[in-house]
Formats: structure tokens, C-alpha cells, sequence
């Protein structure tokens, strides 16, 4: 266990177990320095970077700013709109243009699935990938593994459950290849218009009835209902959505079992999750948040004693 | 090449209480002084001698820190293998106080150059002293010197040193290696 097995971070479906690890040991030390007063540290100060946002980020984005700015990075931003995009230039020549003025990692978040592994393929740099369409978004699934660990402990065969829109969800298919590589089973939930029909190829359970699937559950990850990526009606109604699918807090009691509640956000209260189960004890929502900044360091820290 | 054998148990433990005596000598009751070991080398040396003083010292007020200058090195990026951290531990405010630097060997200064960068996130120290077991004289990089020295080596700089502890070695010792890596 000395260096990452892989050069850029495209999907969790690319990092073996070692690599979770050392991530997850690496986001310790990050943790406790971004917990000191003075939350700075000097080893990324000749690394430039470019955030490149095709796509809507409040939480992901401010981490990943905060966590070059923790290492001392320095970072430019893009984001699609009011860009050359739209005057017809491509992915390729835009991330060509922004390196060829000495930027040494990329971390783009992008709407077409796969747009980070084909960048990967076609550009000559580090490329951290911060969602991609309905693929992958790794370092969320880091960090929900990490903020889980550091509540229950190892995943060796603990049962966790992901619930909602599985099928338009980065945040699932990254989560579902991260807890398995811990050890971890997975069960996912939700109506089943919105659960793929091959899911069952990636050795994970089905359960269309949500109490049931939280009975064996040590923890519970809420999925938002992705309406900007749905073409068509899934469900009947969002009401009837949340009478099956909503974790309220009497879901939640009538289960004789402490069950972590997780949310990649941004959470819509009411609808997958109440505001009362959200703002639980049992909820790590915030944790979460905060272990992403220590994560993000983790992996450029990383990927950046790769760079030649 | 064997290695050659620069200190055993029983004169480290001489130097150790020494070291010890100094300190109590030079920082009268330790309520301004504490000690914050480098880590991972430095962690053990620093147990040992704050276990002396605090045998020695009517009011146990001395307190350890321990200080990981990982991400303030110099060769980030520079060698082959990635830097792996250890933890920092310091529960205990450092402003005005004067801060003893432990660290077992003394060889370039560039650890000490990290150390002193990294201490300043906790707080702005009194003054900064540095300690260390081992001083392989000549072939410093940077214009530091330590304020209490075990004893002075000299040594190529193609040569390692290397020390052991009971806690984690089996034996208290101080080995001189020959071109080793």
C-alpha cells in the first residue's frame, strides 16, 4: 500500500480495495487538519487545477474549491454557461485550450455518462471525475463509505440499503460499487419502473417493499428523485411516491434497530426524506458534507504525487 | 556491509537522562514549555523523555505533542513513492509557549524546516528549540542546529542511521548503515 493503483479517478469501478483504503487512511490526517484553526497546508502549491462544471453543483463543486484551496492549490473555474461552449467549440478542444495553459489536473462534472473516460482517453492529464450523466460520481461514494466507517466500522458484511431513482442515479452505481468492494451487500429499493432491469448483474438484491428492506439494514442511503434527467412519467404521483418510498420518522421507529440514515443531497424535504428524519440523530447528512472536503484532499493529494 | 553500532541500551539510556536533566535545568517546571515530538521517528525518543522528566519533576505539568510535517515537506512530488502521513496530536495550545522540537536524527534539516512551517497552524510559540538524539554532523542542507544533542555522528551521506526501540525494535540501539537505501 504505497501509491494508487490508477492515474485518474473515473469511477469507483477502476480502484481496488487498497486504493479505498489508503484514500480513506490519507482522509484522516486530511480531517484532522481541516479541523485545526489554521486549515492549510503548503503540498499542492505548484499544482494547478480547472474545475470545468457542464452541469448544476452546489455541494461538489464548493468541496472540491475548498479542498484545492486546503492544499493550496491553485484553481481556475469554468462552467458552461456564458462559455465558448455555446458557440459550437468541443469537450476536447475546450480541455485542449485550458492545458495547453499549464493546468495539471481536471475535475469535471459533466451530463453525458462516460464523458470522463472518454476525456481520459483523448487528453494528455489527470482527470478527477465529479459526476458524469447517470454514471458514475466517486468521490460521493467515497465519502458516504468513509462518513459510514467512521460511524459503524468496517462494511464486512454489513447490509446497506440505497433507495429511490436508481436508475438515473451516478450517486447509486458508484455507491453499489464501493460498499461491494468493502464487503459490504447491497440491497436497493424503489419503485420498479426506476430500478434497471439488468441491476441484478452486479450481484446486488431487489426489494420493492421499503420496510422490508430496512429491516435488514445497518444503514439507509436516500436518493433524490432525478426529474431533470426524466423524460417520461415514472411514478403516478410524487404523493404516492412518498407514501411508498418516503422514510418518515415513524418508518423509522417502528423498526426496533438503529439504522444510519445517509442523503447525498440536495435533499427535498418532504419527498424522499422528512424534515424530522433528516435533522435525526440517526441522519449523518452533515457528516457527510464535511468528510467530502477531507476525501477531496485525499484524492488529489494522491493522483497529484502521480502527476510527472 | 555490517552495520555499525553507535550507541547500545545502556548508553542511550545515559544520554536520555541527560537530555532530561537539561531540560528540567533550562525550563524550570515546565509551565511554558512543551514538547512536540516529529513524527513517526521523533513519537518514541519523546515518550521516553518525557516519562524522565515527569519521575524527576515534583508538578507533572509537562505536556507531548506530537506533530506530523507530512504535507509540509519539500520533496512532494519529487520522489517515487507518495508521502503517507501519521497523526498529529497536539490538544493543547502552543501560543507563548516555548516549544521543544523532538526528533531522533538530525541529518539534512529539511524535516526540521518542514516542522517549523507546520507548527505555525497551531499557534505563534514563544520560541522554537529542537532536540534531538542524533546529530550526523556535516551534512546539513539549512542552517539548523539542535539546542540539546544526544551525540554527534559523522557520516556520508550515502549512509543511513538508524534507531532502534525496546517498544517497537526489541532493543534500544543505534546502528550506522553502509550504502544503504
Amino acid at each position: 500500500m504505497s501509491n494508487l493503483s490508477v492515474d485518474n479517478l473515473l469511477g469507483i469501478k477502476y480502484l481496488n480495495k487498497s486504493d479505498l483504503n489508503l484514500i480513506f487512511k490519507t482522509s484522516d490526517n486530511f480531517k484532522e487538519i481541516i479541523n485545526r484553526k489554521i486549515k492549510k497546508v503548503p503540498s499542492l502549491r505548484d499544482v494547478t487545477i480547472a474545475n470545468l462544471f457542464f452541469e448544476n453543483s452546489t455541494r461538489t463543486k464548493l468541496s472540491f474549491e475548498l479542498a484545492q484551496k486546503r492544499l493550496s492549490a491553485d484553481i481556475v473555474n469554468f462552467s458552461s454557461s456564458g462559455s465558448s461552449i455555446s458557440k459550437g467549440e468541443t469537450l476536447i478542444d475546450t480541455v485542449n485550450n485550458i492545458l495547453s495553459m499549464k493546468v495539471d489536473m481536471i475535475v469535471m462534472r459533466h451530463p453525458n455518462p462516460g464523458a470522463s473516460v472518454f476525456l481520459s482517453k483523448n487528453v494528455d492529464s489527470c482527470i478527477i471525475n465529479a459526476g458524469d450523466g447517470t454514471h458514475e460520481h466517486p468521490t460521493q461514494a467515497l465519502l458516504d463509505a468513509y462518513s459510514l466507517i467512521e460511524k459503524i466500522g468496517d462494511l464486512k458484511n454489513r447490509n446497506i440499503l440505497i433507495v429511490g431513482d436508481i436508475m438515473h442515479s451516478r450517486v447509486a452505481l458508484s455507491n453499489i460499487f464501493a460498499y461491494q468492494k468493502l464487503g459490504a451487500n447491497v440491497t436497493v429499493c424503489g419503485p420498479k419502473s426506476l430500478i434497471p432491469k439488468s441491476i441484478e448483474s452486479l450481484n446486488v438484491s431487489v426489494e420493492t417493499d421499503f420496510r422490508k428492506a430496512l429491516k435488514n439494514s445497518d444503514a439507509v442511503n436516500m436518493l433524490r428523485i432525478q426529474n431533470e434527467r426524466m423524460s417520461n412519467s415514472y411514478f403516478p404521483s410524487i404523493r404516492e411516491y412518498v407514501q411508498q418510498y418516503g422514510l418518515t420518522m415513524s418508518l423509522l421507529n417502528s423498526i426496533n434497530k438503529e439504522i444510519i440514515v445517509m442523503h447525498p443531497g440536495p435533499i427535498n424535504r418532504g419527498v424522499e426524506i422528512t424534515s424530522e428524519v433528516a435533522d435525526s440523530d440517526q441522519a449523518i447528512i452533515l457528516d457527510q458534507v464535511e468528510n467530502g472536503v477531507a476525501i477531496r484532499m485525499a484524492i488529489m493529494y494522491l493522483l497529484a504525487a502521480k502527476l510527472k | 556491509m555490517k552495520p555499525k553500532k553507535i550507541l547500545n541500551a545502556n548508553e542511550i539510556s545515559t544520554i536520555l537522562h541527560r537530555l532530561s536533566f537539561q531540560l528540567i535545568e533550562d525550563h524550570n517546571l515546565f509551565n511554558d514549555t512543551v514538547l512536540i515530538a516529529i513524527q513517526p521517528r521523533g513519537g518514541l525518543l519523546a515518550k521516553r523523555i518525557s516519562n524522565l522528566i515527569n519521575k524527576h519533576e515534583i508538578n507533572n505539568n509537562l505536556k507531548l505533542g506530537f506533530l506530523d510535517i507530512t504535507f509540509f515537506r519539500d520533496d512532494f512530488r519529487r520522489s517515487e513513492k507518495v508521502l503517507k502521513a501519521s497523526a498529529t496530536e497536539i490538544d493543547f495550545t502552543i501560543e507563548n509557549k516555548t516549544v521543544v522540537l523532538v526528533d531522533d536524527v538530525l541529518f539534512t534539516g529539511r524535516s526540521i524546516r518542514a516542522a517549523l512551517n507546520a507548527i505555525q497552524s497551531f499557534g505563534r510559540p514563544k520560541a522554537i528549540q529542537l532536540l534531538t538524539l542524533i546529530d550526523r554532523r556535516f551534512s546539513r542542507e539549512l542552517p539548523i542546529q539542535p539546542d540539546y544533542c544526544g551525540t554527534q555522528v559523522d557520516s556520508r551521506l550515502n549512509e543511513k542511521v538508524i534507531v532502534n526501540w525496546d517498544e517497537n525494535d526489541g532493543e534500544d540501539s543505534v546502528y550506522l548503515y553502509k550504502n544503504k537505501k
